[in-house]
């Protein structure tokens, strides 16, 4: 039901580089506070966690709140000490998950 | 259309529901003002999406490291915006995102460290459109 999430992850690094990791993920972040035309409260309905693991260990996660805008961007940082897979997860309010993984070469 | 954010019951967040929350997060151990950077516009135009970049200005080793950062708005209908959890894997303590606010007001975060240390900083951002309504 969600679309693809779209991310950039470097195809190659350094040994013990830093490398910058941006995700987004198309979600609409219906926060809760909106009413319909009837004046009935559209119910809230986020993404409200993303959790990022390199070779099976967590390197960030990010619990999120509808303050987080629609189609909800994160970039943050990864130290990459040997070649492997990212593993990217975002969890709906209503349980779904949806996952994607990125090789990176490190030598 | 209008931002109309369904106040409600009108439970706005205010600086205190903010800073009950921080209390809450630093475990009752009282803030260091300062190591965290908090980049914003001086003025949002869309109150739907403002982004927001910070970084911590502390070690990433095994043994001492950034674990969590909590985000307030202390202007929203609730002051949650989001936590983010570090690892010495993560290189940096540093996170971007992009936020709704409601209103003009302090986007406050606090950082923690495996050490014990709690920093907290804040910066005031003014909307001009506020975004919970759509």
């Amino acid at each position: 039901m969600a679309d693809a999430p779209k991310i950039r992850v470097p195809k190659t690094a350094k040994k013990g580089e830093i490398v910058e990791i941006k995700t987004l993920m198309p979600h609409i972040m219906e926060s809760g506070q909106r009413k319909d035309k009837d004046g009935k409260t559209i119910p809230r309905k986020i993404i409200n966690k993303f959790v990022a693991e390199f070779n099976g260990k967590p390197v960030f996660s990010a619990d999120m709140d509808p303050a987080i805008a629609a189609n909800p961007y994160l970039q943050f940082n990864a130290k990459v000490n040997e070649s492997g897979t990212f593993k990217f997860s975002w969890t709906d309010d209503d349980g779904t998950v949806t996952t994607s993984e990125q090789k990176i070469e490190v030598a | 259309a209008f931002s109309v954010f369904g106040l409600g019951t009108g439970a706005q967040a205010t600086p205190e529901t903010a800073a009950a929350e921080i209390a809450k997060f630093a475990g009752g151990k009282a803030p260091v003002a300062g190591k965290i950077t908090i980049e914003l516009p001086e003025i949002a135009e869309n109150g739907n999406t403002v982004p927001l970049a910070i970084s911590v200005d502390a070690p990433m080793t095994e043994d001492d490291y950034v674990t969590d950062v909590l985000v307030l708005a202390d202007g929203n209908p609730n002051p949650g915006v989001a936590t983010f959890h570090f690892t010495p894997l993560s290189g940096k303590a540093d996170a971007s995102t992009r936020i709704r606010l409601a209103t003009t007001q302090n986007i406050v975060v606090t950082a923690k460290t495996s050490k014990g240390a709690v920093y907290t900083a804040s910066k005031l951002v003014k909307v001009t459109i506020g975004g919970c309504g759509g």
